[in-house]
């Protein structure tokens, strides 16, 4: 069973790697581009058949080593 | 004070550590981060570099080698704690010090000199200087940009635990100082009984003439006497 933890900084937590991306868009053409935030998408193969289980323990990942909670926020979905 | 400085995979500056604390008198030993036992040690230093490949974020990894929890044991004993640039990265990660470092908000990794004033010098390892007094230090990191939410660097200014800030030579704080765009120009911190510091610049790599000055000498003379 596979899950995704989505990592992203918080909001109002600087984030000069988004700034500088919406500053190539726009220097590429892109001027809709408002604001550009970067983050990191980690996949993860487990050895669990169940959804709830395998949600519950890689919630328990974010939060020991895949998040920072101090500056980053976590979403965890999982591939039934 | 017996002294054990450790050493993670893709550390880096563990010599120059070595060399600052025997300049100064300490007979330190070097601690692979397996070790488990760090029993009779009085100071752990987490030197700079690169732990793990800085993979995940800066000091992630780290944080959960197998000799972190004797750095916890001995900080609960009341034992010292230095962390510099990566171990300070570290000590956050692991949760011994507040708050987080976050990409310098010009993105870029900066090497340079830079000066930092003394904030307190009631504690072991600012005794030698003067309340006040800027010393020059190397910065040289890429994730220095130290961040906590306004709650907590409201407590750690209200409990005089800022250790060091960024400043001019003459001890302004000001934007231009505060190169990687720390939270109120912080460039170290104190646990609450004094006993842990974390900070970003190098003070190890100034303590020799030959290295082009002394600047950081008295943090590691006071350690020594300590």
């Amino acid at each position: 069973m596979k899950a995704t933890v989505t990592v992203m900084l918080k909001p109002g937590v600087l984030d000069p790697q988004g700034k500088a991306i919406g500053h190539a868009l726009h220097t590429l053409g892109f001027g809709t581009v408002g604001e550009v935030r970067a983050g990191k998408v980690i996949e993860l193969e487990l050895a669990e058949s169940d959804p709830e289980r395998a949600r519950v323990a890689a919630d328990e990942m974010a939060r020991k080593l895949l998040a920072n909670t101090v500056i980053e926020s976590y979403q965890v979905s999982v591939d039934v | 004070m017996k002294t054990g400085v450790i050493i993670f995979p893709g550390i880096n500056r563990e010599r120059d550590m070595m060399i600052a604390l025997r300049r100064s008198g300490a007979e330190p030993r070097m601690i692979w981060h397996k070790e488990t036992d760090l029993a009779g040690l009085d100071l752990i230093v987490l030197p700079g570099g690169f732990s793990h490949g800085d993979y995940l974020r800066c000091g992630a990894m780290a944080a959960h080698s197998p000799v972190m929890t004797a750095v916890r044991e001995h900080v609960v004993r009341g034992g010292y704690l230095l962390g510099v640039c990566n171990g300070f990265q570290i000590l956050t990660e692991a949760g011994l010090l507040p708050g987080a470092l976050l990409h310098n908000a010009s993105l870029r990794f900066l090497s340079m000199d830079c000066h930092l004033r003394v904030e307190r010098t009631d504690t072991v390892f600012t005794s030698q200087y003067q309340r006040g007094q800027v010393f020059r230090a190397v910065m040289a990191h890429g994730d220095g940009n130290y961040f906590a939410d306004e709650a907590t660097l409201d407590r750690l200014e209200g409990e005089g635990l800022v250790a060091l800030r960024y400043a001019t030579p003459s001890g302004d704080v000001t934007p231009e100082a505060n190169r990687n765009g720390s939270a109120r120009a912080i460039a170290g911190i104190l646990s609450p009984n004094l006993r842990v510091l974390g900070l970003m610049p190098h003070p190890e790599d100034l303590v020799d003439p030959l290295m082009g000055g002394t600047d950081g000498k008295p943090l590691f003379d006071a350690l020594a006497v300590a």
